[in-house]
């Protein structure tokens, strides 16, 4: 089977997240002063063959682990799908 | 002395090191990151640049690079391991030194020169100086803030592994002597065993009159002390 996972990385909230802050001044610059909070992270999209949706689920765990994110600096949430299957004939 | 200059793709600051390890009298060599060996090194330097581009973050590619299973290896048998800027953040990444390094408070790129107190004396790469040193290094970095949690930071005080802090001209740590917002105004740290450091600022480019300090030469002259130390009592068998 193929899947599809989208990995949402942002930085861990106890760390100061600069990028966010200035994009927060940024926005409130231009007039959107009910911004309270903008925090800037990180999409990855990953495509893989995998035989079940577990399977799938812990492969993709352990890319975010040894890769993909730094717990010490980033959470991450892991949205899996599976890949609509070519039609046979 | 015989040191492995680890290169990566977007590693700039290799041949600084090349010329500071042949100031010191030692051999260099470049070892490229898709070797699986080290050879007989006595030392190991993974020098600043922008490995991978910082693609996904600093130094994380770098850090799952072939070659960097037998840096562990050498590092694990008490082998000296150096981590420069970007050499830092690898070392952090792979997961030899704790913490991280992520984008400087203020988000601007800071590239120039700094006072660094040096809190040790130890060997392999500070026994040239005496604890409380005050030196001028430059710096060059857009990712060297410094963190990590509040237990690993107490851990690294309490054992002493600070090696480094940036401070202003008289050794006082300011606000305004800290350049990224490094907790603790860490610039540098160890490991336990004390043979891997990883440092932000860059010893290699203070070693001549020319390049405005030779206040880092003593980096690389410790380095050679202690490995021609290591070489002498195993019997210059290293070759």
């Amino acid at each position: 089977m193929e899947f599809r996972a989208e990995i949402r990385i942002l930085p861990r909230p106890e760390l100061l997240d600069p990028q966010g802050k200035a994009v927060e001044g940024a926005l409130h610059g231009l007039g959107f002063h009910a911004v309270r909070a903008v925090h800037v992270g990180r999409l990855l999209v990953v495509e893989f063959a995998a035989p079940s949706f577990e399977a799938a689920r812990a492969e993709v765990d352990a890319m975010c682990r040894q890769l993909l994110a730094n717990p010490v600096i980033e959470n991450y949430v892991v949205v899996l799908e599976p890949l609509a299957q070519p039609v046979e004939g | 002395m015989k040191v492995a200059i680890i290169t990566f793709p977007g590693s700039n600051c290799d041949y600084d090191c090349w010329h500071a390890v042949r100031l010191v009298g030692g051999e260099p060599i470049y070892v490229d990151h898709r070797a699986t060996d080290l050879g007989r090194v006595d030392a190991v330097i993974l020098p600043g640049g922008f490995s991978y581009g910082d693609y996904l973050r600093a130094g994380a590619i770098a850090s799952r690079a072939p070659i960097m299973r037998a840096v562990r290896a050498f590092a694990a048998e008490g082998g000296p391991v150096l981590g420069i800027c970007n050499g830092f953040q690898i070392l952090c990444e792979a997961g030899f030194l704790p913490g991280a390094l992520v984008r400087n408070r203020g988000l601007k790129f800071r590239s120039r020169w700094v006072h660094l107190r040096i809190e040790s004396a130890d060997p392999p790469f500070f026994r040239a100086y005496r604890p409380g040193q005050v030196v001028r290094w430059p710096i060059a970095h857009g990712e060297g803030c410094y963190v990590a949690p509040p237990e690993e930071l107490a851990r690294l005080e309490a054992e002493g592994r600070v090696v480094l802090r940036y401070c202003d001209p008289t050794g006082r740590r300011t606000a305004a002597s800290n350049p990224n917002g490094s907790l603790h105004d860490i610039a540098g740290i160890r490991n336990e065993r004390g043979n891997v450091v990883g440092m932000m600022p860059h010893p290699e480019r203070a070693v001549e009159t020319l390049l405005g300090s030779v206040e880092g030469l003593g980096v690389f002259a410790s380095l050679s002390e202690a490995t021609d130390t290591t070489m002498a009592s195993a019997g210059g068998s290293h070759g």
